[in-house]
């Protein structure tokens, strides 16, 4: 199939960006990054500049691939990242359009990549939790019941990419926030560094620019692994109960 | 590609040894080629062995109808189906281990039996699974004289909750329903047990430097397990590092912070900045992906599933040259200080070059079979892996001794105090 690709081109975070054309010859069974490196070899046979993307593991399980394409980030497909889309999902002649994420806090570091940071330093500030090394512990010490366990997996799922960021009017990263808060404090293992968790994560988001939530749930619908707004309420309960309950000013 | 040898490979290049680099697990349920453009071959979970037969048609007719796609799976009858696995390995059956289930389905594919367009892939069918759950499930139910309809439903509700989330990977990748017809895997590099030289603490042989998890040779021998390289990372982290590195910082706790304006850093600095622009000044004629795409060939075809001194030997001079083309006719866009993933890229895959040819230098040392390294003149009879355990009960460790000169071989004899060294059978 023959299609007609709008691609963002920007050379560096301080440059102006715009749109190129670009025809590619695509096949049903590639994948839509498969395309891109298609496009890219193309580029490179006539020494040009290939197009900067991110991407890793192609399977859907790191978080490192992004786009918006035609409008949405991670294209079409329900609970699908962009290297899980394939191309049998559009037709010969189609446009598609694809840029990078847009928000403040995600400035563009080269055509479609963006510097998602940000969501490292959220984590780093209050994303983990503490464990004693040495030996192992005694699993049964610490039973969770299954539902428990299922939600936090389902948590858990995050894969930190960012597209409920994009998908945001608000530039939000609630959702991603309350992912990693929820994992943890689901968990009996996230319960130590529980009264500082949410309000530490809550104030690094804040301070990288993410805007307010206003409940659009645009993140849900976007989101690669489906990870469900009923996590953002409980980062608001956790929220709560650690501004009220922490001892360390933070 | 962000899968690369990359830092294990400059600590070798700095003296530490690289051990057992020839041992290459390959999984034998990996989805299929479909095209040249493809950047990878997605691997499916090793469960669905469990419950799925692996099979090819019994005849070429077949298999070649089903490649032209005028025949699908289910067309082909209970007996004119080959299920090799269970035939050649009645004791184990699909539960075979992963080397043992590439090996017998690339034979398979090499016979004329394989079953996707490129000729290679062999089935992994649920239909008796779905079936067989199915059954039990209407029983359980109090259901009787169900029809098979109401059974396959049942069965492949079964069969999504166990393995709903494979199945909708495969139909992602495929385009393919895996609950009406039947999976078409085949064997993929998975893994390398391989990796830098460690001692029980855990240090390689430059002291201070320590390597943990997956960039070590230590835990796996010549067939990793499943789950086994979780475990090893999880292992070597929390149980067994932080008893063995305080040894070592003790010893420094007095050692005056470093100057990075020392010689040392400087000389870094520099080789590193030339290599770059060795890189981009090349301007040549052909991409780094290109090169990529012919040195992984050249290790599949020759250093891959089976392996034979000839073709080892042809595949280290054929490294060679291709290496040297890199190093004439590489392009690379863009400059050395840009964000620059060409420029990445064409770094990994220099490494890549020096990897693979010492891997396939190890190969050829070791003249056995054994594990996943498979060498075509050491079989038996019924073609299954002969090891030699006489001569090469050793851990190769390989010293780095500059790019173009021939690596020195270490060996660390393999001592078992508490248990025999034994050969399983799987038939
Ligand atoms: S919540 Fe979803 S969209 Fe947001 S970072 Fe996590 S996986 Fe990506
Ligand atoms: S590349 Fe890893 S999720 Fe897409």
């Amino acid at each position: 199939m023959k299609l007609t690709l709008k691609i963002w081109r920007q050379k560096g975070p301080k440059e102006k960006g715009r749109f190129e054309t670009y025809k590619v010859e695509a096949n049903p069974h590639m994948s839509f990054l498969e395309m891109l490196d298609v496009l890219n070899e193309e580029l490179i046979a006539k020494k040009e500049e290939p197009v900067t993307f991110e991407h890793d593991c192609r399977e859907g399980i790191c978080g490192t691939c992004s786009l918006v394409i035609n409008g949405q980030p991670h294209g079409p497909n329900k609970g699908t990242a962009t290297c899980q889309l394939h191309m049998r999902h559009y037709k010969d002649g189609d446009i598609i359009v694809i840029e990078p994420y847009r928000a403040a806090a995600f400035p563009v570091l080269k055509d479609l990549a963006v510097d998602r940071s940000a969501f490292d330093r959220i984590i780093q500030a209050g994303g983990y939790v503490s464990v004693n090394t040495g030996a192992a512990q005694d699993g049964n010490a610490i039973p969770i019941e299954k539902e428990q366990a299922a939600r936090s997996f389902d948590a858990a799922a995050c894969i930190g990419c960012g597209a409920c960021v994009a998908a945001c009017p608000n530039a939000s990263a609630m959702l991603f926030v309350s992912a990693k808060v929820s994992h943890l404090a689901l968990l009996p293992q996230g319960k130590v560094e529980a009264r500082r968790r949410a309000l530490a994560m809550v104030k690094q988001m804040d301070a990288e620019g993410f805007g307010m939530c206003s409940n659009v749930t645009a993140c849900e619908v976007e989101c690669p692994k489906e990870i469900s707004v009923t996590n953002i309420a409980r980062l608001n309960r956790e929220y709560l109960s650690s501004a009220v309950a922490s001892e360390t000013k933070v | 590609m962000n899968c690369n040898v990359t830092a294990a490979w400059r600590a070798s290049r700095r003296g530490a040894y690289m051990a057992n680099p020839c041992f290459t697990q390959i999984h034998p349920t990996c989805i299929p080629q479909s095209g040249d453009y493809q950047s990878k071959l997605t691997l499916m979970s090793e469960s669905l062995r469990n419950d799925g037969r692996v099979w090819v048609p019994k005849s070429q007719e077949d298999a070649k109808a089903i490649r032209e796609g005028k025949k699908t799976g289910n067309d082909i009858k209970e007996e004119n189906r080959d299920y090799f696995l269970e035939r050649r390995y009645p004791a184990f059956g699909n539960l075979v281990p992963r080397d043992v289930a590439s090996r017998a389905a690339k034979v398979a594919c090499d016979e004329g039996l394989g079953v996707a367009p490129t000729g290679l892939a062999v089935f992994l069918d649920f239909q008796d699974a779905i079936m067989r759950y199915g059954k039990s499930k209407a029983h359980s139910m109090g259901l009787h004289n169900p029809g098979d309809s109401k059974i396959r439903e049942l069965g492949e509700q079964v069969v999504e909750e166990k393995y709903g989330n494979l199945f909708e990977m495969y139909e992602k990748i495929t385009g393919e329903n895996p609950y009406k017809l039947p999976m078409k895997i085949y064997p993929a590099v998975h893994y390398t047990m391989g990796g830098l030289w460690v001692d029980y603490n855990l240090e390689t042989n430059i002291p201070g430097l320590f390597a943990i998890g997956e960039c070590n040779f230590s835990d796996h021998g010549a067939n990793r397990l499943g789950a086994s390289a979780l475990m090893q990372g999880l292992a070597d982290g929390y149980f067994v590092l932080p008893y063995t590195i305080g040894q070592f910082l003790s010893q420094e706790i007095r050692t005056p912070k470093f100057d990075p304006d020392a010689k040392e850093f400087l000389d870094t600095e520099k080789d590193t900045r030339e290599r770059l622009e060795r890189m981009v000044n090349v301007k040549g004629n052909q991409s780094v992906e290109s090169f990529h795409r012919r040195l992984g060939k050249i290790m599949w075809d020759y250093c891959g599933m089976s392996r034979n001194a000839d073709g080892l030997k042809k595949a280290r001079k054929m490294i060679q040259e291709l290496r040297e083309e890199f190093y004439r006719d590489v392009f690379v866009p863009g400059a050395i200080n840009d964000y620059n993933p060409e420029l990445e890229k064409a770094q990994r895959v220099a490494d890549f070059f020096e990897l693979g040819e010492l891997m396939v230098v190890d190969a050829l040392d070791r003249n056995e079979s054994c594990g996943g390294h498979f060498r075509e003149e050491y079989q038996s009879e019924e073609g299954e892996a002969l090891r030699n355990d006489e001569d090469y009960a050793y851990v190769s460790a390989w010293e780095y001794k500059g790019w173009d000169e021939d690596p020195v071989l270490h060996k660390e004899e393999l001592v078992f105090e508490n248990v025999e060294l034994k050969t399983r059978s799987y038939k």
